[in-house]
């Protein structure tokens, strides 16, 4: 077996990651020896426009959103397919009309979901 | 054999340095400023930073619009009061080391609008001011020529010693006090305002 050339791959190797550590580790030197930290609550806030930190980052976010992908699905999305399957629905093989009509059944479903909800009453 | 000085062998084409002239010359030609203005003197830096007076001549053309990657802060223009707590905390936000070039007699002392009741009389009662630029506004070349000033200042310090900047000094301050609004005024610690030599 040939191990010269799994040598130089080794070396490469190698050389690569001190390649890439090298200005890490005198980075890491230099603040060792020269420059001390200097790290305080201000300093670590969160928010950097200048205005004081909210109490907390950890806050709830509503997740109401998926209703209006929902409705876009249906509505938006499923009309583009609509218009191709009706023209040409006459001549489709019977397993794409029912992989369709699948499509759409499962559409409707979210529909009655959402009518049900009361989503799409007007307020 | 005599010992040829530095100049000397610049001159034959070998350059040498100290880690410490290397570090200082790194840092005096990358001086990347905060980008933020606050009066019409933040006018005046805009017009240093474009292409007739050109301060990437001088390496501080990188304007940053975060304080975590800034070097170097231009009070260009009024600290009103209710802007001083916003300025100090953005100072405090930025990594050592840092500099402050005061732009303009209202971030130097309040200028003009001194006896407002709602201007700062100089950001320098919070924080610890490098440069002081008058003009009211100053033209961009007296901006440029703060900024050569400071650069100056970056050569001449050390790196270890007594006279080392604060940013080497493990026992200087690293943050300076926030000031909060009280009732009628600021309330909050202040800084001794500065010697004039």
């Amino acid at each position: 077996m040939n191990t010269e050339a799994y040598l130089f791959l080794a070396l490469f190797a190698a050389a690569a990651l001190g390649f890439a550590l090298s200005p890490l580790a005198l980075a890491w030197l230099w603040a060792k020896m020269f420059s001390p930290r200097k790290s305080g609550a201000v300093k670590n806030a969160i928010y950097e426009c200048g205005l004081a930190a909210e109490p907390t980052g950890w806050v709830q976010f509503k997740s109401e959103y998926y209703l209006y992908g929902i409705i876009f699905l249906i509505f938006d999305v499923e009309s583009i397919f609509l218009l191709p399957f009706a023209v040409a629905c006459k001549h489709l093989p019977f397993a794409a009309c029912l992989a369709m009509l699948i499509f759409v059944l499962l559409l409707v479903e979210g529909l009655a979901w959402a009518w049900a909800k009361g989503v799409l009453a007007w307020k | 054999m005599k010992t040829d000085s530095p100049e000397d062998l610049a001159r034959q084409g070998v350059v040498l340095t100290t880690v410490e002239g290397l570090y200082n010359w790194g840092r005096k030609n990358s001086l990347w400023p905060l980008q933020f203005g606050l009066a019409c003197c933040a006018i005046e830096m805009i017009a240093a930073s474009m292409a007739r007076f050109d301060i990437a001549r001088f390496g501080a053309e990188v304007f940053r619009p975060s304080p975590r990657q800034a070097d170097l802060m231009i009070v260009s223009g009024t600290v009103t009061k209710k802007m001083a707590p916003q300025v100090v905390r953005l100072y405090n936000q930025m990594p050592e080391p840092k500099y402050v070039i005061a732009m303009g007699a209202c971030a130097i002392s309040g200028g003009p609008f001194r006896d407002g009741y709602n201007v700062l009389k100089g950001i320098d009662l919070y924080i610890p001011v490098d440069i002081y630029i008058p003009g009211c506004p100053p033209r961009p070349e007296a901006l440029l020529d703060g900024l050569i000033a400071l650069q100056k200042k970056i050569t001449a310090q050390h790196l270890t010693g007594p006279g080392r900047p604060r940013h080497l000094d493990s026992r200087a301050a690293g943050e300076f006090p926030v000031p909060e609004f009280g009732a009628h005024d600021l309330v909050g610690p202040t800084l001794p305002k500065a010697e004039v030599s």
